[in-house]
């Protein structure tokens, strides 16, 4: 793997040498998302929420050694505050993500195998959620959970599925017309078999993908629930209520406030994006080899 | 290889079949019997539903009406189907995320010979299909379905996209192996001269009232 000198001339003949190296970069990006995000996660829980206290002695501090992303009109240090923010919206990510995401896949199954008024049941339901505009319908469910964690939660969770329930469904639905598939049934391989063997292996790759693609969006919903004051209460660190605040002050010519949690955010989403997308085009076989 | 049984015949009785209700049929009552040893070659323009008895015949398909029955017994829905079928594009009967070794051995383990009587190489055991051309991929598809559990082979074009030396080397191993075991065979095909070499019968689809 390690061959600086000789590489150039192996890389064009060999094609392991291009495939590892495709290979090591999405590991090495998605290692790199990982950290970023396991590392925001802890440390939110570690930060006391003193190194964010008030201090109107500090008020409007622009950024330098103490306060590194400065601080707010009420002498809060934008740092931890930052962080504690993220690492309330990974949270909220994950849980949000786990629970749309076993919904798409039990609709999604359920909808290609049984087929019929399953299906059609399934599809209405997709239909219904998707020709709801997004973030009326997120704020609607938050609304109703009584806004707060709780709100923003449920809405996140209950409002992701649908994009990842049409492609489990579609997936399954190609793969149990596929004529290797059909051809190992006439060769006396039990749908148990076929499903471990040929089925899962070919859905599962998409799946995660799409599961790892529904994190950001995730963390962006509930960014802008909670920029439009129907999630987190103002009290609690989270880059929407962050955002929100800052908007307040920005035309005073405080930037940092938004600049620097706005960054946080998009970095994180961003990673995420690259991740998996890099992952589908790994995982592929049609563009795995490249 | 293991003890051959002599294989059986094939017959279909009274075929009626179409895709979706209201679609034009496809099959009225089509009716042909094959024996063991014997090999039919199937002609006929592109539509007159050759594929379609095809699939009815391998069991892919069920018909709506008459019965496919090997030996006088309904075709096995379960299990190991005496009557295997090899397709038209390969691509598309080989899983994608399977190297060629794993998708060969499927369901028997050919031998160093025959894989060499078939024309496979050993260098492409660890490749995956789309590594390999759709001749190459052909090879596999038929040396997959010719274990021994195998009685009957229906064959729907199956060389179609072949250069013509690997047509006459896939085919002289298939008729070398139908010969030797018994086994009978179904040709679908356009070209009449193989048709001829290869088949002792050749029989067409009629036309008829679709609606």
């Amino acid at each position: 793997m390690k061959n600086k000198g000789k590489g150039k001339v192996q890389e064009v003949g060999k094609k392991t040498g291009i495939f590892l190296n495709r290979r090591k970069k999405t590991l090495l990006l998605v290692g790199f998302a990982a950290a970023y995000l396991t590392a925001a996660l802890l440390a939110g829980f570690w930060i006391s929420p003193k190194s964010y206290g008030v201090d109107y002695s500090a008020k409007f501090l622009p950024p330098c050694a103490a306060h590194p992303f400065g601080t707010d009109d009420m002498g809060r240090d934008m740092f931890f505050r930052s962080i504690k923010g993220l690492s309330n919206s990974i949270a909220i990510g994950v849980v949000a993500s786990a629970a749309s995401s076993a919904i798409a896949l039990a609709f999604g199954v359920t909808a290609a195998v049984k087929g019929g008024l399953a299906d059609r049941f399934v599809n209405w339901c997709v239909d219904l959620c998707m020709g709801i505009p997004h973030l009326i319908l997120l704020i609607l469910i938050s609304f109703m959970m009584g806004r707060g964690q709780k709100g923003v939660m449920a809405a996140v969770a209950l409002t992701h599925w649908p994009e990842l329930t049409r492609l489990v469904r579609a997936e399954v639905l190609q793969i149990r017309s596929a004529q290797y598939v059909q051809a190992s049934y006439r060769m006396g391989k039990t749908r148990l078999w076929v499903a471990w063997r040929h089925m899962v292996p070919q859905v599962l790759p998409v799946y995660l993908i799409g599961v790892i693609l529904l994190f950001p969006h995730a963390i962006m919903h509930e960014a802008a629930v909670t920029f439009l004051g129907f999630g987190f209460p103002a009290e609690v660190p989270a880059i929407g209520v962050i955002l929100s605040e800052s908007m307040k002050h920005i035309a005073a010519g405080n930037w940092w406030l938004a600049a620097f949690p706005g960054l946080l955010l998009l970095l994180a989403v961003m990673l995420f994006d690259v991740a998996g997308e890099s992952l589908k085009r790994l995982l592929n076989p049609n563009s795995g080899n490249e | 290889m293991q003890e051959e049984i002599a294989g059986g015949r094939l017959e279909a009785r009274n075929i009626q079949f179409r895709y979706q209700k209201g679609s034009p049929w496809i099959l009225k009552g089509v009716s042909i019997k094959i024996e063991a040893g014997e090999r039919v070659a199937l002609v006929g323009p592109s539509g007159y539903g050759k594929s379609t008895l095809a699939r009815i015949l391998a069991g892919y398909e069920m018909p709506l009406q008459g019965e496919v029955l090997w030996n006088g017994q309904p075709l096995p829905r379960a299990g190991y189907c005496p009557v295997q079928m090899v397709s038209q594009h390969p691509e598309r009967a080989v899983n994608p995320r399977w190297k060629m070794e794993k998708t060969l051995r499927e369901c028997w383990e050919p031998d160093g010979e025959f894989l060499q009587k078939m024309g496979i190489e050993e260098a492409w055991m660890k490749r995956w299909p789309i590594e390999l051309s759709g001749g190459e991929l052909q090879r596999f598809c038929i040396a997959r379905v010719l274990g021994p559990k195998t009685k009957f082979l229906v064959c729907d074009e199956i060389t179609t996209m072949l250069d013509v030396i690997t047509q006459a080397q896939i085919w002289q191993v298939i008729l070398q192996e139908t010969k030797r075991r018994g086994m009978g065979l179904l040709v679908i095909t356009h070209n009449l001269a193989l048709a001829d070499k290869v088949c002792n019968k050749v029989v067409g689809l009629p036309e008829i009232n679709r609606f």
